[in-house]
């Protein structure tokens, strides 16, 4: 079986409930006209997530990592600052789109009797919201006396001085 | 990576072939992903999902299936074990639908971060070594995709965005039970293994450990640790309080939908963060399920010429003062939608056993309520149960006042823990079958 198959029974039982569950949802829709819709949304759903969204981001946390890891320029490294509202403002973007582009509008106002006006300034706000709370931390990062871990940063900032201002090199490959 | 050799299954020199066939592959440097943090928001999603899941079933059956109500209407092998909706407690489904979304949007960040975790192996080469893997590789495909269509329809759902063009609910449901068999087979595939990697780290220690100290975790031939981890830029507990706070963050967005009352307007971003265009805070200021002017009902059949119809074995008309005149009863219901959204008001009216005795049908099996709108949802069944319950009313007033246009004058009907969409408004006739 290990050989042939690669792995358990329990192994190819579990693929088995897997695939029947699939193979029984998808006769559920196999007479609806709209099932190749599905389909495709079901896909693109992988491949957007997969192959966009991800190289996407994590290209971008690339970038900021590579920006702002030159030298902190207060002792307190930025990049968390940064990171952590964008993440935010991406999240409630990609979440909360169809109000924030007002698509469906026909639709929320026959159901709710309301229009999609108010929800891309709100969105701009709340961005503008996070961005000033997590500046307003950063600065009193700067500002206060060093806490314990305050200290361990500092401990970092003297490494990379030592070396020139180059950035300490990476850890150690692993085993 | 793995100190093993790796093993290949049958046919060997095609999957030996295929790792010969190895393409640039992006690298990957960030010292946090390992199997410990996976598995920590893996079982998150165990519990959290296992509950949205549970709660979504529950809202199909909560539709009366046994009514020829169900959506999708025939669901094949898949059926539900099915029952009688019950009454009580009068915010059941208020609770159930208000989890099912509400929770299903909570965990969309823990989602997001757990693929972050895992994608590497998606890149991982050889892809596959055996059968197995090529299974398990569909699986995951099935795991994958099931879940981001079922947050996507779901959302776009919520707010009223049918951009996709296909019915939600068959959807959803289809979605869902996708989802379920790759969800059951993916955690007792990964549990065990989960289990102990849980218990080789203590999450009390990672909670006290700072940026300076964070190392990446050890490799476990999982294929999750980076090779040439960089710096960290960020502790593992910082990594956690950041998927925790994306949590909260949605949560802080989205109950006030839900909960109603003074924190509807939290819900800045949802269209059920406000009740109506007036919001003049009136007994009538409260969201609306469907507008009276998208119901393309004439005005004039609203007015002094309307009769509620009831059939039974004495069939009736009753007018609305002829309504008025029988013994009313006031009710505190919620009316709870499937977009997650809820309200609770005081509604007055008859009761509609009250209404069923008048009949001649004391006792039914089920009533059949109709509406003066033409359309999908113009018409809803109740079981016997729905029409005996003391508080389930044909109602004619809410909050003290006569009902708005837009929530059911001149009359509607509410029922304890029945999905808002079947507590039919404009209602023209009431069918009250014996059996």
């Amino acid at each position: 079986m290990r050989r042939l198959y690669g792995a358990g029974t329990g192994h190819l039982l579990m693929m088995l409930v897997c695939l029947a569950g699939a193979a029984g949802a998808v006769a559920l829709v196999a007479d609806d006209p709209a099932w190749r819709v599905m389909l495709v949304w079901f896909l693109a759903a992988v491949v957007v997530h997969d192959l966009v969204l991800f190289p996407l981001y994590t290209g971008a946390d690339r970038a900021l990592s590579t920006v702002t890891r030159r030298r902190p320029p207060l002792g307190v490294p930025v990049v968390n600052h940064v990171r952590i509202p964008l993440l935010g403002a991406g999240l409630t973007f990609l979440m909360f789109l169809p109000g924030i582009i007002r698509q469906g509008e026909p639709f929320v106002l026959g159901a709710s009797g309301l229009d999609q006006s108010p929800f891309l300034g709100r969105w701009l706000l709340l961005v503008a919201a996070m961005a000033v709370v997590s500046a307003l931390v950063y600065a009193v990062r700067v500002l206060r006396p060093r806490s314990p871990d305050g200290e361990q940063q500092v401990v970092h900032g003297q490494r990379e001085q030592r070396l020139g201002g180059e950035p300490v090199p990476d850890l150690p490959p692993r085993q | 990576m793995s100190s093993t050799e790796p093993e290949y299954g049958f046919p060997a020199p095609l999957w030996r072939a295929i790792e010969r066939a190895r393409p640039p592959l992006p690298r990957w440097r960030s010292p946090l992903r390992g199997p410990w943090l996976t598995s920590v928001m893996g079982v998150v999603l165990l519990v959290g999902l296992a509950l949205v899941i549970v709660t979504g079933l529950l809202s199909y059956i909560a539709y009366g299936p046994q009514l020829g109500q169900a959506i999708p209407p025939d669901v094949g092998a898949l059926r539900l074990p099915i029952f009688d909706w019950p009454t009580r407690p009068s915010w059941l489904y208020r609770l159930t639908q208000g989890v099912h979304v509400g929770l299903g949007m909570v965990l969309v960040p823990v989602v997001l971060a757990k693929l972050w975790s895992v994608l590497p192996k998606l890149f991982a080469w050889p892809p596959v070594r055996s059968i197995a893997q090529v299974l398990e590789r569909l699986s995951l495909l099935l795991l994958v995709g099931s879940i981001l269509f079922e947050i996507v329809t779901g959302l776009l759902n919520i707010q009223y965005d049918y951009v996709f063009g296909f019915s939600f609910y068959a959807a959803h449901y289809t979605g869902a039970w996708i989802f379920i068999g790759a969800f059951v087979a993916h955690v007792a595939l990964k549990l065990p293994r989960a289990v102990r990697t849980l218990r080789s780290r203590s999450l009390r220690t990672e909670l006290r450990t700072p940026l300076a100290a964070t190392l990446p975790e050890d490799d476990d031939g999982s294929g999750l640790v980076a090779e040439h981890p960089a710096r960290p830029t960020m502790s593992r507990r910082g990594a956690l309080a950041l998927v925790g706070g994306g949590a909260l963050l949605v949560a802080g967005l989205s109950v006030g939908q839900t909960v109603g009352g003074l924190l509807r307007p939290t819900a800045l971003l949802l269209p059920r963060g406000r009740t109506t265009a007036a919001a003049d805070g009136g007994p009538n200021d409260f969201p609306v399920n469907r507008t009276f002017v998208s119901s393309g009902i004439d005005v004039t059949s609203t007015g002094d010429g309307w009769r509620v119809e009831l059939a039974g074995a004495h069939p009736r008309q009753l007018d609305g003062t002829a309504l008025a005149a029988l013994p009313q009863h006031t009710a505190q219901l919620p009316i709870a939608c499937v977009e997650g959204w809820s309200t609770v008001q005081t509604w007055s009216g008859v009761r509609l056993r009250d209404l069923a005795a008048l009949a001649g049908v004391p006792e039914p099996a089920s009533a059949l309520v109709s509406s003066l709108e033409e359309g999908p949802f113009a018409r809803a069944a109740l079981t016997s149960g729905q029409v005996l319950d003391p508080d389930s009313l044909l109602a004619l007033r809410v909050n003290g006042a006569e009902l708005g246009l837009d929530h059911g004058y001149p009359a509607r009907v509410i029922v304890p823990a029945l999905p808002g969409v079947h507590c039919t408004k404009w209602v023209r006739s009431i069918e009250f079958r014996s059996a």
